[in-house]
């Protein structure tokens, strides 16, 4: 292996690293909020409401998100008169913009499955027992539902992020020059696959590892409560007694 | 009746009163029209076998459960209720929320809230619903530890807690709310035999302070020395009712006398 060659590419394809992370951040964050809705509706008392939830997750886990990129990339055009008149079309010609809303509806249907498999595990008989001192509505789902949820949900949405940021090098079938679109362009230069894709792997390592021990700290910190009592000594903390 | 005297001091003014409360469960008839009265200070066990509509009776005071007839008074406040096509329903969330408040529910399997410590479980309601100074609801949860015996427990999790201690936080946890009226719904039928006695013991405590409870309970001696009433429920209707010496002793009922057989 050729060292020297190695480091280079290492610190060109950093340059991507920020389009990485910008599609990974921007793109998760706004799954969540559509998970939500699309959770909400599927745990709804209305027929349709649950339908359209059912078959938006099971069109958007169901085909390949490499399909979906291409779909909205190069379908989109078809509608260009709408979209110019919705003022859409400046931003969907971007691929860009169009990677980000591929990425967003894919993890939004897995993030919706994240979401409700959480709320569903919240036990009843605590939620009866918030009803029964006279909680309901929002602060029923403030202070009792959302936080045990949210504690349920986290290693699995934990995943997702990490999925995630795997994902965003699909964004590079479309022009998009993050990690991996680098990548392939710095292959197409020096015709050396292995040790470009070499870095480009350890790139993406290094920043899961990163979020995956920063979810785990995080899951440690909300939930003492699976943890021993206080007072009662494990192995691993005797270091910090 | 010296009922007129006793509402206008206040001791044995009505804490909570059922008229003819009735709930069926689909096609199954649970409560066949209950009277109840319990004035401020009594102790009403409440004892019946296995589905005779015990629980559904507490739910239905508490709202858990919504009647499908009849009147519940809390405190003298009507519990207002509405009919609608998909059947009863409460007429203001918000009077069933205040309601909530002043009858605390100590349900079989304690129902701490998982992800907050015992101190915080006893304060929650105080400070979230009703509004009351965080410092204030500390010191009284802090007391009400104390009183049940676990204060040492406080910034324990309700996981690292056996049985009878999270009974008793539980209990903490309704009293911390100044109830006007404790409903326990089996409150030692999930404790192992060892940890049954130190949860009636802070239940004597209650009872002998004066505080109001319904209790459904199978324990005859907690019933038979403790209550001011004893109701026995058969299939949804009261079956026996009365002072425990007068229940227990003369009771000519054939089924009271079954079920306390078996
Ligand atoms: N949510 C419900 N849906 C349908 N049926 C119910 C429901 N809750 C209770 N029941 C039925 O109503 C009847 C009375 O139940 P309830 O829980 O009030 O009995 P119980 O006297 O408390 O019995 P136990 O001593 O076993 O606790 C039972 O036949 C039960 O199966
Ligand atoms: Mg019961």
């Amino acid at each position: 292996m050729d060292m020297p060659f190695m480091a280079e590419a290492f610190v060109s394809l950093l340059r991507g690293l920020p389009l990485t992370l910008n599609l990974a951040a921007v793109s998760m964050v706004a799954a969540s909020i559509l998970a939500i809705g699309l959770a909400w509706l599927r745990m709804s008392d209305v027929a349709p409401a649950r339908a359209t939830a059912i078959g938006y997750v099971s069109f958007f886990r169901g085909t390949p998100l490499l399909v979906q990129i291409f779909l909205i990339y190069y379908g989109l055009g078809q509608f260009r008169p709408t979209l110019q008149a919705w003022g859409l079309w400046p931003f969907l010609r971007e691929p860009y913009w169009c990677a980000l809303l591929a990425l967003t509806l894919n993890a939004a249907a897995y993030a919706s499955e994240v979401v409700r498999g959480g709320l569903l595990s919240v036990p009843a008989a605590q939620v009866e027992a918030a009803r029964a001192v006279g909680m309901s509505g929002l602060l029923l789902y403030r202070r009792i539902i959302i936080p045990i949820a949210l504690r349920q949900a986290l290693p699995a949405y934990g995943s997702e992020i990490i999925i995630m940021i795997k994902s965003t090098s699909l964004a590079s079938v479309i022009t998009m020059m993050e990690v991996t679109g680098l990548a392939a362009k710095l292959i197409a230069e020096s015709f050396r696959v292995i040790e470009v894709f070499v870095m480009a792997g350890a790139i993406y390592l290094a920043i899961n590892f990163m979020v995956a021990q920063t979810i785990a700290a995080v899951e440690r910190w909300l939930s003492p409560h699976l943890r021993a009592a206080p007072g009662s000594i494990l192995p691993s903390e005797i270091a910090h007694v | 009746m010296s009922n007129e005297l006793a509402t206008r001091s206040g001791a044995g003014s009505s804490a909570v009163s059922v008229k003819d409360l009735r709930k069926n469960f689909g096609a199954l008839e649970v409560l066949k029209g209950i009277n109840l009265e319990a004035r401020k200070g009594d102790v009403i066990s409440i004892l019946g076998s296995s589905g005779s509509g015990k629980s559904t009776m507490l739910r239905c005071i508490n709202m858990l459960e919504v009647p499908d007839g009849g009147e519940i008074r809390i405190g003298g406040e009507l519990i207002e209720l509405k009919k609608t096509n998909r059947g009863v329903v409460p007429a203001r969330q918000a009077q069933i929320d205040r309601l909530r408040t002043r009858a605390s529910m100590v349900f079989q399997s304690f129902n701490l809230w998982s992800h907050l410590t015992i101190l915080e479980n006893l304060i929650e309601a105080p400070v979230h619903v009703q509004k009351r100074g965080r410092a204030e609801c500390i010191a009284e949860a802090e007391a009400l530890l104390e009183k049940v015996g676990i204060a040492d427990k406080r910034h324990h999790y309700p996981s690292h807690l056996s049985g009878g201690q999270q009974q008793r936080a539980a209990i903490a946890r309704a009293l911390a709310q100044k109830p006007d009226v404790m409903l326990f719904d089996e409150p030692t039928s999930a404790l192992d035999p060892e940890l049954v006695g130190e949860v009636l013991r802070v239940m004597r405590s209650l009872a002998a302070e004066g505080r109001t409870m319904l209790v459904v309970t199978h324990e005859m001696n907690f019933a038979r020395d403790v209550s001011s009433e004893v109701i026995f429920l058969h299939k949804g209707v009261v079956e026996e009712q009365g002072p425990p010496d007068v229940v227990f002793n003369r009771s000519t009922s054939a089924r009271f006398k079954t079920f306390l057989a078996g």
